[in-house]
């Protein structure tokens, strides 16, 4: 395994260079900005103020933003490099496929992680500046929740880039599960809901396989452990998962959904041909 | 020593047979001239040989090693230079840690070949490869391929970018490779090649038609 440090070393020093990062990192440093100047930090609403009601607004920017980044650019660079003979001048090299891909995905991970986390980092010196505490265990946490986030939507644009080779199919295929995980997913569960064709216990586990939607509670649990800003399903999740199990479920599930699919992407890569 | 050998190889793509049985030995010292029209099967047979496919028939041995199963082993002795420089994202100083570290060629040695091609990397070295000229692009290529001093060297239309004088200067640089190898060349003219080759191969449909030592 060698190789893999220096795949995953030149991809950084790639995507430093790549204006998809540059547009990535103003995107979430700009936001923080905003917030500043906006003056979340000040403001109060539903009970939540100063930090806790910065880092919620990060959050639920984060939810939207950090997925579609995250896939698109990196099915694009994958599937770029397929289309493009990158890749089979890059793998006529003697790297073994384990060590490209691996590489490829922690040189990836480095990437799209780190701006979240300076961005986070940034609003939180500014919050303690203007005199708020430092909140190091919800730091900390949802410092995890955005490394599991990266790693399942990490793991799903692998995953897409294995299984297609055609750049355009690869973009596309990517916004479809943006927008089914984000969107679809719950107006298509509300709808079985209203329609009573399910039950409610069936309706919320499914809910909860979304992995954006198990970030978007444990997230919400950090800073309101009742849970209330999402009404009723509140008293049940607490009830049959209690805190501790949301919180490390959050946190575990997706890191373990993204290994899954990166792991899967993986043997897809090396049991079909390449190019 | 045979350092390719190729038995009843057969690979299809979406139903259409691109290597219909195609069965070829290449000795060390061998030097082929691999021809034939658009869609022949000549890029698909060099690429199975880089271990890129999983054939659906046949086996492909490079040195005794499956190229798939052993990609590490086998590419180590072979150095590539594909059809059209791939636009490589990675500044020159990185694509060359990239070929030291990955197959131990040193880098003074791809900047002396560099300069035999007469291509003056020194200035260039933070410039992204992707932007240099094709003809740049496509010298820096021919000099890692040689700077790896590699057993087997594959050439895929290796001087469709290059003006006259590169050309003369890399058919040179070829004949005074001072250890044995061999090398494949995939081309449309065989006169572009033939001082440098001793054997011909012509592929049509997958097939080979045609194998002649000259």
């Amino acid at each position: 395994m060698k190789n893999l440090a220096l795949v995953a070393y030149l991809d950084i020093k790639e995507s430093l260079r790549a204006r998809w990062f540059y547009v990535y990192a103003f995107v979430f440093g700009g936001l923080m900005g905003l917030f500043f100047i906006s003056g979340i930090t000040d403001s109060v609403v539903m009970g939540f103020t100063g930090l806790s009601r910065l880092l919620l607004v990060f959050i639920q920017v984060t939810i939207i933003i950090l997925p579609i980044f995250i896939l698109i650019t990196t099915v694009k660079s994958i599937s770029s490099d397929r289309e493009s003979n990158v890749l089979e001048y890059m793998l006529s090299f003697p790297l073994s496929l384990k060590e490209y891909y691996w590489g490829k995905f922690l040189g990836r991970f480095a990437t799209v992680f780190f701006p979240v986390i300076v961005a986070l980092f940034v609003g939180v010196a500014w919050g303690v500046f203007k005199g708020g505490d430092l909140p190091w265990a919800m730091i900390t946490l949802y410092s995890a929740l955005i490394f599991s986030i990266c790693s399942v939507f990490l793991g799903i644009a692998f995953l897409i880039s294995t299984m297609v080779k055609s750049h355009d199919v690869a973009l596309g295929l990517s916004f479809t599960v943006w927008i089914l995980l984000l969107a679809f997913i719950d107006i298509a569960l509300i709808g079985l809901m209203m329609q009573n064709r399910v039950s409610d216990e069936l309706i919320l586990t499914i809910a909860m396989l979304n992995p954006l939607e198990a970030f978007r509670i444990g997230a919400i649990a950090l800073f309101d452990p009742e849970l209330t800003v999402i009404g009723p399903v509140a008293y049940y999740l607490l009830d049959s998962l209690g805190h501790t199990f949301l919180m490390l479920y959050a946190v575990l599930y997706p890191i373990f959904l993204g290994a899954l699919f990166a792991l899967f992407g993986y043997t897809i890569f090396k049991k079909r041909d390449i190019l | 020593m045979n350092i390719v050998e190729a038995r009843n190889v057969t690979k299809s793509f979406m139903g259409v047979r691109v290597l219909d049985d195609v069965t070829l030995d290449i000795a060390l010292g061998e030097r082929v001239a691999m021809m034939g029209p658009n869609g022949a099967g000549k890029t698909t047979l060099v690429r199975a040989v880089l271990g890129f496919y999983h054939l659906d028939g046949g086996t492909i041995r490079v040195e005794g090693c499956d190229p798939v199963k052993e990609r590490v082993k086998v590419l180590e002795n072979i150095g590539f230079i594909p059809q059209m420089p791939p636009p490589v994202k990675l500044s020159l100083s990185e694509l060359l840690t990239f070929v030291h570290r990955s197959t131990g060629a040193e880098k003074e040695r791809i900047i002396e070949q560099s300069e035999a091609m007469e291509l003056d990397l020194k200035g260039h070295m933070e410039k992204p490869f992707f932007k240099l000229s094709g003809g740049m692009k496509q010298k820096l290529l021919i000099a890692i391929a040689l700077a790896k001093r590699s057993r087997l060297l594959v050439f895929d239309e290796p001087t469709a970018n290059l003006d006259p004088k590169a050309r003369e200067r890399f058919y040179r640089l070829l004949d005074s490779l001072d250890y044995e190898h061999s090398s494949i060349f995939i081309t449309h003219r065989l006169e572009e090649v033939e001082g440098l080759v001793n054997r011909k191969i012509y592929m049509d449909l997958g097939k080979v038609v045609e194998d002649e030592k000259i």
